[in-house]
């Protein structure tokens, strides 16, 4: 009978540690996003987002690394979407199941795990110095575009897979070839699935920093960008700028940015959300 | 035609499929032509026994192993930190919690992992280390302690995730019949359900210990930039992450030995993540063929 007792205790104990654990995580998340929004939410103004950067705290703003934030971001979709998309397809409806799909599989995976300061230095050397791209939004999105394009393979591969083999094999009945019915079965079915996958990829790389300061970009840009061979910063560059200086000022000015950039994160990651709850639906 | 152009299409997909390989390539070949060039001019075994790491300062040393320590300690320290809490969580989630909870709170844990890390960096420079200094007065402001710690938040959602996906695949016929023999809840997730999960369990810490040893801007901005052989959590330390964005925020002339002290480390980096990656990978196939 004891033991039986103590088991049940140990049980009741684990319950409440699990929920106590469960509540740390969300209660830090909270405390986090509470102690910025208190730091930064005074800070926020039209003026903020308009205004160029400055020695003075209380003049600057974030238009130049928002601008840029925003070119890397088209850039990067840009490179990245249709090259990600492609690599999916064949892995998946072409590449048969022999050695070479099997290097490439774990090849992918691997890429997925490199840190991406490493995809920093790949772009340091071969896009700004070898291709003569310079420190530019080019270089840069093309750097992003390396670092995201493992998970929208991935996405593309899992979202190809939950199409029903039922269309397939209906549209192969009515003589269609396969590269038709990828383009009008296969794509359209598991667009939601592949545009989650890419949206969840590009709030990875609108976050990116590490890689961005190894390929070159500036804390400091007097200018936003108008072509993609400019110099650019980008949101959390500045972030780490302001972080990085001594006065008081800038450290409200960087809990004001990451407000904006939370706010950028957050909305691609509800969007995502979204899609995939409309695509999962689809198929029930 | 019609056979030329599915030809065509088939072999333009492959290409983009190449381009990964040509990444990996890619990857490999800058970080070993700069390091080789880097070991022309330095000796392989200063590298891996001196113990200062100075290449910016007029009197050189290119000793790895202080920023080998720094990496390791915050890595050891966030590992420390998420390791409990995330498989307590998805032990949690998966054996005892509600349906419903683990429905609408494993998104949101999630959302630990899609914060930006220069915010978690500004998190653990603002809030942690002055809170941290309260408790150990001798605290210096930029430590391995808390960038670690905020580190470990991180990748909490990285372990409770992966592990909860494990945990819950393991067939519900374990679960009944240990329930059957009379266990409690508590002795089927800690004797049957977790050792059957556990190659997902280990691949979960796995990639947490991966993602943290390339975890660049959180020890950016909070651990300082001083690199030192040391175990001591409460002084500034350097990671070799953090070494590569300080030099490449400075200006450091292109094919300059301090320029290629970056690879150098860089390649050090790789190669730990690559055979964790690789590993974790492998243990992932044996466990998928388990259940499938």
């Amino acid at each position: 009978m004891n033991s039986i007792r103590k088991n049940r205790i140990k049980d009741q104990i684990f319950r409440y540690w699990g929920i106590f654990c469960t509540a740390i995580g969300l209660v830090l998340l909270s405390v986090f996003i509470g102690d910025i929004l208190i730091d930064g939410l005074r800070r926020i103004d039209w003026d903020f987002i308009t205004s160029l950067p400055s020695r003075k705290p209380e003049k600057s703003g974030i238009y130049t690394a928002l601008m840029g934030s925003i070119w890397i971001l088209l850039l990067t979709t840009i490179i990245a979407f249709p090259i990600g998309v492609a690599a999916g397809i064949y892995l998946e409806e072409y590449g048969k199941k022999n050695k070479f799909s099997g290097i490439l599989e774990i090849n992918i995976s691997n890429l997925a795990g490199v840190p991406s300061i490493i995809y920093g230095l790949l772009g340091l050397e071969v896009f700004v110095r070898i291709m003569n791209l310079g420190a530019s939004v080019l270089a840069g999105s093309l750097t992003l575009s390396l670092l995201i394009l493992p998970i929208v393979i991935v996405a593309t591969r899992e979202a190809i897979k939950a199409v029903p083999t039922s269309v397939i094999d209906a549209s192969y009945a009515l003589g269609a070839s396969k590269w038709q019915t990828i383009w009008h079965q296969i794509l359209p079915a598991s667009s939601g699935g592949i545009l989650t996958g890419v949206i969840l990829a590009l709030s990875r790389a609108v976050g990116e920093t590490a890689p961005l300061i190894v390929v070159g970009a500036l804390a400091y840009v007097p200018f936003a960008p108008e072509s993609p061979m400019d110099e650019f910063s980008v949101l959390p560059i500045q972030i780490f700028n302001w972080i990085s200086r001594p006065q008081h000022g800038f450290i409200e000015n960087a809990a004001a940015a990451i407000i904006i950039l939370l706010c950028i994160t957050f909305i691609m990651n509800g969007i995502a959300v979204y899609f995939r709850n409309k695509w999962q639906q689809k198929w029930k | 035609m019609r056979k030329i152009k599915e030809l065509i299409i088939e072999k333009s997909l492959l290409s983009s499929a190449l381009i990964t390989i040509a990444v990996t390539l890619g990857i490999i070949l800058v970080l070993s032509v700069e390091t080789v060039r880097f070991f022309s001019e330095v000796s392989i075994f200063d590298f891996f026994t001196d113990t200062q790491w100075t290449p910016l300062f007029t009197e050189k040393h290119f000793g790895i192993l202080p920023l080998l320590s720094g990496t390791f300690l915050t890595s050891f320290i966030a590992i420390a930190f998420a390791l409990p809490i995330g498989l307590s969580i998805s032990i949690y989630l998966s054996e005892y919690a509600p349906k419903s909870f683990r429905k609408s709170v494993k998104p949101l844990l999630e959302l630990l992992a899609a914060v930006p890390t220069v915010v978690y960096g500004f998190f653990a420079l603002v809030v942690v280390t002055p809170f941290l200094q309260d408790i150990i007065p001798n605290l210096s402001g930029f430590n391995s302690l808390s960038a670690g710690l905020v580190m470990g938040i991180m990748i909490i959602p990285y372990i409770s995730s992966i592990s909860e996906d494990a945990l819950h695949s393991v067939p519900d016929s374990l679960r009944e019949a240990s329930y059957g023999m009379g266990s409690t809840k508590f002795q089927t997730a800690f004797k049957v359900i977790v050792p059957a999960a556990s190659s997902g369990i280990i691949v979960s810490i796995i990639l947490a210990i991966s993602r943290a040893i390339g975890e660049t801007m959180i020890v950016a901005v909070a651990a300082g930039q001083q690199p030192r052989l040391t175990l001591d959590p409460t002084v500034p330390i350097e990671t070799i992450t953090a070494y590569i964005v300080q030099v490449s925020l400075g200006d450091v002339q292109h094919g300059s030995l301090e320029y290629r002290t970056i690879f150098a480390a860089g390649i050090t980096l790789f190669v730990f993540t690559f055979l964790l990656n690789t590993l974790s990978y492998r243990i992932r196939k044996k466990y998928q063929e388990k259940y499938e």
